[in-house]
């Protein structure tokens, strides 16, 4: 199981004749995602994605009504990305996932406005890396094979680091129900908690890796909804407490303004929540993987190769 | 992208906010120059307040304002704050060295009030905050008394609307006669916040003064104006006003190079693809003891061209004695960073130990090109190890 995406979902991409909306869809394609098509204003026709041929439709409402796309990737750049956002959404797509970065702060106000009117529309993004569920659908930029199919969902604002957990679970032989990765700017689609509600929702997800940055208050947010609400064991990374106040880290909505937003505030936040807090990135898949250790009435004798061993058996 | 006082005057007065009479100076003769227009405009004796034109705060205590009663006084103030480094409490030990100061005509205020709009990322919307209590660190204010931050929280299909604009004003206690001047200001304010993508306008404080007759009058005392980096594209004019004296040369370089680059004043140069990645890897360094001298994302589509520019401008920071490359490849390749490296290090002698942690995309071809370049390289495997031995390098070079 999975949330969002799975071997059914019909996506195409925005921007599929454009050097990296090309690349992705064919990258994507060749993950085994549904690629049903594309779109170019003005370019309808075909695209060769390295030997696979698929149809190229001037709008959203083409794809939907002839390819039966129900997502969305955007390539397009930041100054028509809103644009491509709302077309989506008014063709009838579900899940719209924007990799594009740069989008100006008022568009995303916009968009935001007009999503909240339509009923069940999702949006990823955008500065984001996409969204998977290993072996089944690749909607996004991540390099596919880091992944593996199992039970623990992963949600974060960064792209790479991302990256860097779910590697640390897939060497540890513990796999992912679906990696959602939300973005980096200030007025993102889905937000933390969105994506863990769903989490919490889904049978195949049986644990939870949040991995946050400094800036607004997402995490803190989602941390109370998780010390009521949630079912299931969360393990958590916050980037950014070297970060110094009033800078832009990168993402542009990674900054400490007026003191709030800091790493410190939205750790304590969490571990407040009952969430376990990797003390750096490098331990953040063996924070997850303690959580879900079975803890053993008394004492074990097992030497620590035997529990490993255990533990592998366990999450298979 | 921040702008000086003087430059989000001049945009306030674009945009019908009533500012004080005056202009910039970069030179003691315009600033006597400024005097005279001030002078000449009132018709009588003025008194003008000389401010130091630097991107931070706390310039009244630094000594960075000072005030002219005639042309010479002017003069000799701009001759004396211009070139002079200015230290305040958001400088840093460093300071700014100032280029140039705003003259402007000296008002009484009878109350100082605050106002600003920003974006507020709780509910993705405009927010209009203003409070009586202007004239002060507006985050004590809000820590100690929160019952006198008023809020507005617009509408982005509709914008400001006159009505939010009067209840504002209302709260903030202006008299009847201000009523419409005040909402007048701040449905402008909001239009240049909403038409020239501007993240924080900020006005500390809003004066209400009084005319010669005992009219009162509403001024913005102050002016703070930061814009959407990602908006710029489609304002060419507002981008022309970045000064990038106000930067470190260090992140002006880098911005050349489109590479998002930051100085920090440690000791290990960081290079990484991916913001929270490099976040990450500053946090773990500190976590092993070291302090980074940058943060550093190469983006997820360098080429060799910006490794390579990259790599020359941690190599160019005189306080690194120690590099770490961190590259978790995702659509970067591994052996893209691996020729950057190369060729920065034939063009550029490394002055220090340089470790590398590369995983992810053609990991194995990246690994073997170092491997044959020969080059003094320490590799690792993981971020703990990268990070533990590039601290250790640091302190033992």
């Amino acid at each position: 199981m999975s949330i969002l995406v799975d071997k059914n979902t019909r996506v195409i991409f925005q921007g599929i004749t454009g050097s990296a909306g090309k690349f992705h869809a064919t990258q994507c394609l060749k993950y085994g995602s549904k690629v049903v098509g594309g779109v170019t204003p003005g370019k309808a026709g075909e695209v060769d994605l390295d030997g696979a041929k698929v149809p190229v439709f001037d709008t959203c409402a083409e794809a939907v009504q002839q390819a039966g796309a129900n997502a969305s990737c955007i390539f397009v750049p930041a100054a028509f990305a809103a644009d491509a956002i709302l077309e989506a959404a008014d063709a009838g797509i579900k899940l719209i996932v924007c990799i594009t970065e740069g989008i100006p702060v008022v568009d995303m106000v916009k968009v935001k406005r007009v999503l909240g009117g339509y009923d069940g529309v999702r949006l990823i993004g955008p500065n984001c890396p996409g969204i998977i569920t290993p072996g089944e659908c690749k909607i996004g930029i991540m390099p596919g094979y880091i992944h593996k199919p199992g039970n623990v969902g992963v949600v974060s604002r960064s792209g790479t680091l991302t990256y860097e957990a779910v590697w640390q679970l897939t060497v540890r032989d513990v796999g992912q129900s679906t990696c959602i990765g939300i973005g980096g700017d200030p007025v993102p689609g889905m937000s933390h908690l969105d994506v863990i509600k769903l989490f919490n929702d889904d049978p195949g997800t049986e644990a939870i890796i949040l991995i946050g940055e400094i800036g607004g208050a997402a995490e803190e947010e989602a941390a109370e909804w998780i010390k009521k609400h949630c079912k299931k064991p969360v393990a958590a990374f916050i980037a950014g407490a070297t970060a110094p106040p009033g800078r832009r880290m990168g993402h542009a909505g990674a900054v400490i303004s007026g003191g709030k937003g800091t790493a410190a505030a939205k750790i304590a936040a969490l571990r407040a929540a009952g969430i376990a807090v990797a003390d750096t990135p490098a331990v953040i898949g063996e924070t997850l993987v303690d959580l879900l250790r079975p803890r053993p009435k008394r004492p074990s004798r097992k030497s620590a190769r035997a529990r490993r061993a255990a533990k592998r058996k366990a999450l298979k | 992208m921040n702008i000086h006082e003087y430059q989000a005057k001049e945009l306030f007065h674009k945009f019908g906010l009533p500012v004080q009479r005056g202009g910039v100076a970069w030179t003691a003769d315009e600033a006597a120059a400024r005097f005279d227009e001030v002078a000449a405009s009132f018709g009588k004796p003025v008194e003008v307040a000389v401010k130091a034109q630097i991107h931070a705060g706390g310039r009244g205590k630094a000594g960075g304002i000072k005030f002219a009663k005639t042309r010479e006084e002017c003069a000799a103030a701009a001759r004396e704050l211009i070139g002079k480094t200015l230290v305040t409490h958001q400088t840093g030990p460093q300071g700014r060295v100032v280029h140039s100061v705003l003259i402007n005509d000296l008002v009484r205020a009878d109350r100082e009030l605050y106002f600003a709009i920003l974006i507020d990322r709780a509910v993705s919307r405009p927010v209009v905050i203003a409070s009586t209590e202007g004239g002060m660190d507006i985050e004590a204010v809000a820590a100690k008394t929160p019952e006198k931050i008023l809020k507005e929280v617009i509408d982005p299909a509709v914008g400001m609307q006159a009505f939010q604009a009067r209840k504002l004003c209302k709260a903030l206690g202006l008299p009847n006669e201000l009523a419409n001047p005040g909402v007048k200001l701040m449905l402008n304010a909001y239009r240049l916040f909403w038409e020239c993508d501007c993240s924080l306008i900020e006005v500390n404080p809003l004066c209400v003064a009084r005319h010669a007759d005992g009219k009162p009058y509403l001024l913005a005392m102050d002016a703070k104006v930061n814009f959407d980096d990602n908006g710029l594209f489609r304002h060419p004019d507002l981008a022309a006003m970045r000064d990038t004296n106000e930067e470190d040369p260090r992140e002006v370089e880098a911005s050349k190079h489109e590479l998002n680059y930051i100085g920090l004043d440690g000791s290990i140069g960081c290079m990484v693809n991916g913001a929270g990645l490099a976040m990450a890897t500053m946090d773990i360094i500190k976590h092993y003891g070291g302090s980074p001298a940058n943060f550093l994302d190469v983006g997820g589509g360098a080429d060799a061209e910006q490794v390579t520019a990259a790599f020359k401008l941690l190599c160019s920071d005189k306080n690194v004695k120690a590099l770490l490359v961190n590259i978790f490849g995702g659509i970067m390749r591994c052996d893209v960073i691996a020729e950057g490296i190369i060729t920065a290090a034939k063009s550029v002698q490394i002055p220090v130990p340089l470790v590398v942690r590369l995983e992810g995309t053609n990991v194995e071809q990246g690994k073997k090109m170092l491997e044959e370049s020969g080059l003094p390289i320490i590799t690792a495997t993981t971020m703990a190890d990268a990070a533990e031995k590039v601290v250790k390098a640091a302190t033992s070079h």
